[in-house]
């Protein structure tokens, strides 16, 4: 019985529901149905954090920010937003490079977009499960930049180059401790596959990695800053610097283009959130063993009780982003901004040594504890689906796609690792 | 399928290389070298090379390419910006480019693909395979099983290859694969060595005192 969504992956699905398709379409049609979640993904975050800025900008500087459109709580103001936008008229200016000027805001969302297919939203919900998704979400993640340094320059105004140079700037400084603290929860979990690394914290929340060493808990901290100047939030928003350089980068963008900037900005902040819920806070696993086990249990039972699972599950990864998200709102409300010069010493002269400091600690924990408490955590395990240490666990493996795959066949299988753990575990009893 | 993707990136590649040699400004020629790299990063994901491809993408889109535009729209004054070239550099360099197509071709026609497919990993997936009776082995380590060459690459640079090793009677005798960590090793202390010099090289210069007399 095939399940979509749940134990059958999409173009399988696809290809039993409509036999009569020719080889390949599947996969196409599955591509189309994911490329439709991930938009819906893409914009509605963005859609609903817009309209939470205004709110909580506005009650932090003691008003109510939007009332009127759509209710009491003005929730539709971010639809007024986008009708008023789309209608305003697409001008470029004389002195601008008229072709990179278009191309740059499509760019920078498409950056954004693509770093979406890697996220898994709940357990088996994700589009692309490379065991490499977590390195190329952030490859896709440094297309974006190019995006804004070519807005900078392409637009032919001074206060956009200036805007551009200091975004260009500031990558150089925050991609270092951005790469070392994305890596310390992948020493931990072993594995770059989000998937994994959130079915290895599955338990009580203590199994979560913010909480695994001390010197994870601080990589949380350095890379939830990190990720700030990533997005170019205050206090790292001198890229836009709207006290200083009119609009920076995007000073002469209006209409559409403009907000596609912003609907990049925005979709990056929810990006970035999620992988550190991802990465640190648990993922989609509420933190509470027996609702964990649970619903890890009820997809065995009943398939409709198993989409229920993950659909709790994709909630609570959704509150747990919303919640940084907040977060970060409230830190751009409440912190002055930085100067270029302040910004390039904080990333490069104090985080990069931090982190190269807490990258150290987070090796050598478990092999210190493996001496002197004869395992790798502090706490003893406490997993339900594993009773193993965080190091030893093997998610469960699931059916794998017969349609996907783009049937190059040059290089078709490496069944090896796999058969490495069960030879492995099956000499171990 | 896999033609059509191949296609479209291939496509990309060649029209995006195109581009670069056509354009007359400097700053667009860098984007379609972005284009063009990203491209090839894409045809790296087609062959199942995922750490390949995402690391095309890190490090020439992300890294190289926003360093060479950021260099070049600073520095860039109004006679480099737009270049025209003359008939007779283009003769020249059609020649030479054409030359070397040429070579590069009746190289590639001359490889025997077929007698090297069996070399490549899926061929010792299968010899794996049968060593092992034909069992049904689930396929790669991740639950979805798309895109596994990290964790062989990663061992291999630690010095192990259980890609070739397991399984085998000589990692119980005590003879292993050669891995990868010897020239990792050396390329961290050329990574050092390089971080260092380029430190010193761009170190700001003292400027000598000016005695008052």
């Amino acid at each position: 019985m095939t399940q979509p969504l749940l134990a059958t992956p999409m173009s399988d699905w696809i290809a039993d529901l409509l036999p009569a398709l020719p080889a390949g379409w599947a996969a196409v049609l599955a591509a189309l149905v994911h490329t439709a979640l991930i938009g819906a993904f893409f914009g509605l975050p963005a859609f609903f954090f817009i309209w939470a800025e205004r709110k909580v900008a506005g009650r932090i500087q003691d008003r109510l920010g939007p009332t009127r459109v759509g209710g009491r709580f003005g929730w539709l103001q971010s639809l007024a937003d986008g009708i008023k936008l789309i209608q305003k008229e697409d001008l470029a200016p004389q002195a601008a490079d008229v072709v990179l000027f278009r191309l740059a805001p499509y760019l920078a969302v498409v950056a954004v977009f693509v770093a979406f297919m890697f996220i898994p939203f709940s357990d088996g919900w994700v589009v692309m499960a490379l065991d490499v998704g977590l390195f190329v979400a952030l490859a896709v993640l440094s297309l974006e930049v190019l995006g804004i340094v070519l807005a900078g320059y392409s637009s032919g105004s001074k206060w956009s180059l200036f805007g551009g140079m200091r975004e260009a700037a500031q990558m150089v400084s925050y991609e270092i401790p951005l790469g070392i603290t994305t890596v310390i929860p992948v020493v931990v979990a072993g594995s770059l596959n989000l998937g994994e690394i959130v079915a290895m914290q599955s338990g009580w929340f203590t199994n979560w990695l913010v909480f695994n060493s001390p010197f994870t808990f601080l990589a949380f901290f350095v890379f939830f800053v990190v990720t700030l100047a990533s997005n170019k939030r205050a206090p790292f928003d001198l890229a836009e610097a709207e006290s200083e350089l009119v609009g920076g980068f995007h000073t002469e963008y209006s209409g559409m283009r403009w907000s596609f900037f912003f609907l990049a900005e925005y979709a990056a902040m929810f990006f970035v959130s999620a992988l550190a819920v991802l990465l640190f806070l648990g993922g989609w696993w509420t933190g509470i063993a027996p609702i964990d086990a649970a619903f890890a249990g009820m997809a065995e039972t009943s398939p409709a009780l198993g989409y229920l699972g993950r659909v709790v599950g994709m909630l609570v990864f959704l509150a747990k982003s919303g919640i940084l998200v907040f977060v970060q709102i409230w830190i751009r409300w409440s912190l002055p901004r930085l100067r270029i010069d302040q910004v390039m010493t904080t990333c490069l002269k104090y985080l990069i040594p931090i982190s190269c400091v807490l990258f150290l600690g987070a090796v050598l924990w478990p092999l210190t504890l493996a001496s002197v408490v004869k395992r790798p955590t502090l706490l003893p395990p406490t997993g339900f689906v594993h009773e193993a240490p965080i190091g030893e666990r093997v998610p469960p493996s699931r059916r794998v796609s017969r349609t996907q795959g783009t049937g190059v066949g040059l290089v078709d299988d490496a069944e090896i690792p796999a058969l490495v753990r069960q030879e492995t575990r099956r000499g171990d009893r | 399928m896999a033609v059509f993707l191949f296609m479209i990136f291939a496509l990309g590649a060649c029209g995006s290389a195109l581009a670069i040699v056509l354009s007359q400004n400097v700053v667009r020629m860098a984007f379609f070298l972005v284009t063009a790299l990203a491209s090839s990063a894409g045809l790296f994901f087609l062959l199942n090379a995922d750490f390949i491809g995402a690391i095309q993408l890190l490090i020439y889109v992300g890294g190289t390419v926003v360093l060479l535009v950021f260099g070049v729209m600073l520095t860039s004054s109004a006679p480099v910006l737009a270049i025209k070239s003359h008939p007779a550099e283009v003769l020249q360099a059609a020649v030479i480019g054409a030359a070397f197509l040429a070579l590069v071709a009746s190289t590639v026609l001359a490889v025997d693909w077929a007698g090297n497919r069996d070399k490549l990993a899926g061929y010792e997936a299968e010899q794996f395979r049968q060593r092992h009776h034909g069992r049904e082995i689930p396929r790669g380590f991740n639950p979805e099983g798309e895109g596994n060459t990290v964790r062989s690459l990663g061992t291999a640079l630690l010095g192990l290859r259980f890609d070739k090793d397991l399984g085998t009677s000589d990692h119980l005798h005590g003879e292993l694969s050669t891995g990868y960590l010897l020239p990792f090793e050396i390329i961290s202390v050329h990574l050092l060595v390089v971080l260092i010099g380029a430190a010193y090289l761009a170190r700001a210069k003292r400027r000598p005192e000016n005695v008052e007399r």
